[in-house]
């Protein structure tokens, strides 16, 4: 153990070291200070038109979408502020096929939409919800390394379909998607292409013109912003229509009404503006320590198997099963390093993630298999002492599940 | 420019109110917390019992049971979930109701007020006793412009008679009076954090035990599966903090209605042809809809404003367009009265002094806009 992860350990009632980034990021403290005037004397409601409480709240949520926008090459315009990503994926898939049903363009029914397997619950569960309706949806396996076939893409698509949904990039397994490729089929088939980018914002360039991206999902909590906020991009030029999911005052253009939370709207701006000044020298930090952690996990354990592409990669991911063990067994283990089994919203749930098995993994492997994100506030002593206690806790696992078989 | 000199008083307190401190401490607390609440590790579970905390603060403000509390992004969706998650296809509101339950369900029947703003319970039950369809009654509690409040309780049990679901949004009325679920006997509930002293951007769907809803938010399954999305941890805390803070200083609102009283009171000493809205009814302890005959709202709020009094024309979400109050045509006021009426809103921070400066600019616009004897002639 080197020095640093030495003393690392040594603050044995420091909280646990934050290896679960990809299910949330801690508050960056700029973005805290940027947001806390509007929680006390900067209160007004946004949309007081009487007032000048009401005319600096609003002001400040301009510049905030302003933000939001440049960090993806966008029109403020075409930034709607919503609770979070998952009601972003919402409207776009619903909203899309709610406005397409209600507004057959020329008599020419769009009912038919495309997404893959290993996409995000709400992603999947909007597109079952909209088979309900009657909506025909197609789920497309992804390739072993988790990209997505273009060619089974084009294949898929029929003069029906509406709308085809990629994530940007894996919450679980780090994969990036060729987005100006999907952007590209989509765009010359007429179809919309929505892709969640709650993963990838602000942390891999994301340009909706180049990439010819119509709909984007982005959140708040995964880019160092505060939770209960996100944003969906509506493309305006060739413009795309929804129905909103949520009516009411009208606010964002009548996409979302609600009154807009001002402290909130204002940290995503800051987030995205940090996301935006600093993305190159992080990425770069970042995935120079998880190639670090991964070679150090590796060397200490020569059986560990890699879940996904290591090329197409979010560089704060690490995804990987180790045989034998069970991962809940390890999180016990371990507990001074917090990581998950997957995506945070099933880890409640001990069930093997669904997107592994669609990956074609075993029930056993998918249940050895260990998430762990990295961020900007981890450092290179965190690493040494994770990598070191995560491989003594296999160990210890193993000796015990060796006596116990032996026993 | 000049606001280090300029006076300010904040009597829009129905829009949004600052957050109160207790509810400050515990959203900076939190938003120094990483960690997500579904998550396992040492850092989810304490999110997880922040979450759990702030559920038991919320259902203790209505009285009710934590495990109906669903925690949304505000009354507006809270509003959404309960009229469009029901299943019942067939929808009665009042014509005064808040635009997010109006917009909810477009189609939804009517229920007319009487000219006090009190919903006509002869048009409703004739409605319920005509149409044996299954129904979702939702009436609010106290009215965002007008601050006139419902017999709830009646309203409920004839629903409830006809077997009809009955949603109340509170989200105006709870922490100003007295909210309990089981006492209005409503079904489903919507609250919101930033009227009471909460964060904007959370509220809650109180749902009682044992009724299903279909969930307007797919994915992870948060919220017992009924709202998905990573908890608005920050936003939850506050709410909670916020939640008791109200609770405990509901007597704050005696004070404020003796405020409300005065300033009724003087401005219709100063203006005999000056109208409150509402006034013969039960109303809310802070809000006052005060008509100015013949001067439109928009010149009120503008000259308020410049005085450095914020109040408003009326309820602050339609972004822009300054039309007449549906709330008081539905009152069956007339285009000129709607257009001339001012929603002044106070709080439990409102001081005599704060009443006394908008008293003065008031009468300084009233003195302005109705040169002496006009006001005489039109009388």
């Amino acid at each position: 153990m080197s020095a640093t992860a030495a003393a690392v350990a040594q603050r044995s009632n420091a909280p646990p070291i934050y290896l679960d980034n990809q299910s949330s990021t801690p508050l960056d403290p700029r973005v805290l200070e940027a947001m806390l005037p509007y929680f006390t004397e900067q209160f007004g409601n946004p949309h007081s038109e009487s007032h000048v409480y009401g005319h600096n709240a609003m002001a400040a949520i301009e510049t905030a979408r302003g933000e939001v926008a440049r960090l993806i090459g966008a029109d403020p315009r075409e930034i709607v502020f919503t609770s979070g990503a998952t009601e972003s994926n919402n409207l776009a898939l619903k909203g899309a096929a709610h406005f397409a049903r209600a507004h057959p363009i020329g008599g020419k029914v769009r009912d038919r939409l495309i997404t893959l397997l290993t996409e995000h619950k709400c992603v999947l569960e909007s597109a079952t919800a909209l088979e309900r309706e009657g909506f025909a949806v197609t789920y497309l396996p992804a390739e072993p390394n988790g990209q997505i076939s273009l060619d089974r893409l084009a294949a898929a698509m029929t003069d029906r379909t509406l709308l085809v949904s990629v994530m940007a990039a894996h919450n679980e397994i780090g994969v990036i998607q060729p987005l100006a490729e999907i952007g590209a089929l989509c765009r010359s088939r007429g179809v919309l292409f929505h892709t969640d980018a709650a993963q990838a914002a602000g942390k891999i360039p994301l340009d909706v013109e180049a990439m010819r991206i119509d709909l984007m999902s982005i959140s708040g909590h995964k880019i160092y912003g505060p939770k209960g906020i996100g944003a969906l991009y509506v493309r305006r030029r060739p413009r795309v229509r929804l129905q909103p999911l949520i009516d009411g005052g009208g606010q964002e253009r009548g996409l979302r009404s609600g009154t807009l939370p001002t402290p909130l709207c204002v940290g995503l701006g800051r987030a995205a503006e940090l996301a935006r000044l600093e993305m190159a020298q992080e990425s770069e930090r970042v995935g120079r320590l998880r190639d670090c952690l991964y070679a150090n996990l590796r060397r200490r354990m020569p059986d560990l198997q890699l879940n996904g592409d290591l090329e197409h990669r979010l560089p704060g991911n690490l995804n990987f099963s180790v045989p034998g063990i069970t991962v809940e067994a390890l999180i016990e283990a371990c507990p001074r390093v917090a990581m998950s089994t997957g995506s945070a919203c099933t880890s409640a749930s001990v069930e093997p993630s669904y997107v592994l098995r669609a990956l074609g993994l075993s029930d056993d492997r998918a249940n050895a298999s260990i998430r762990l994100g990295l961020g900007r506030f981890t450092t290179a002593a965190e690493v040494d002492f994770a990598a070191e206690a995560i491989a003594a806790a296999v160990s210890r696992l193993r000796q015990a599940g060796a006596t116990f078989a032996a026993g | 420019m000049n606001s280090m000199i300029r006076r300010e008083t904040y009597l829009d307190w129905n829009a949004t109110v600052p957050v109160r401190p207790e509810a400050a401490a515990a959203i900076a607390a939190a938003l120094r917390d990483c960690g997500n609440a579904s998550s396992v590790h040492r850092w989810g579970r304490t999110a997880r019992q922040r979450i759990e905390g702030a559920r038991e603060a919320v259902a203790a403000l209505v009285g009710a049971d934590p495990d109906g509390v669903v925690f949304v992004s505000g009354g507006t969706e809270a509003n959404h979930l309960a009229l469009l998650g029901s299943g019942r296809k067939r929808v009665l509101v009042s014509a005064v109701e808040h635009s997010s339950v109006l917009q909810a369900v477009p189609d939804a029947e009517r229920i007319t007020v009487d000219r006090g703003g009190i919903v006509d319970f002869a048009q409703f039950e004739a409605k319920l006793a005509t149409d044996p369809r299954p129904t979702l009654v939702s009436v609010m509690l106290a009215n965002n412009e007008t601050g006139v409040i419902q017999p709830i309780a009646e309203v409920a049990a004839i629903a409830h008679r006809y077997g009809a679901l009955f949603h109340c949004d509170a989200v105006q009325a709870a922490g100003k009076i007295p909210a309990d679920v089981g006492a209005i006997g409503a079904d489903l509930v919507s609250l919101s954090a930033h009227k009471l002293g909460g964060p904007p951007g959370i509220g809650a769907l109180i749902i009682r035990s044992g009724l299903d809803l279909t969930p307007i938010l797919r994915g992870g399954g948060q919220e017992g599966g009924r709202r998905a999305g990573s908890e608005n941890l920050p936003g939850v805390a506050g709410f909670g903090a916020a939640a008791t803070a109200a609770v405990t200083n509901l007597v704050d609102y005696e004070r404020v209605t003796r405020l409300r009283d005065d300033l009724e009171a003087a401005v219709l000493a100063t203006a005999p042809e000056a109208v409150i809205i509402g006034s013969g009814a039960p109303r809310l302890p802070n809000t006052s809809a005060i008509v100015l005959p013949g001067v439109s709202a928009e010149t009120q709020v503008i000259a308020l404003d410049l005085d450095g009094v914020m109040v408003s024309a009326g309820a602050a979400c339609s972004s822009g367009k300054v039309g007449p109050s549906h709330v008081l045509q539905a009152m069956g006021a007339p285009p000129e009265i709607a257009g001339s009426t001012i929603r002044v809103s106070l709080g439990w921070n409102t001081t005599e002094a704060e009443i006394a400066h908008f008293l003065q600019a008031w009468t300084a616009m009233y003195r302005r806009v109705k040169p002496r004897g006009s006001a005489a002639r039109a009388a």
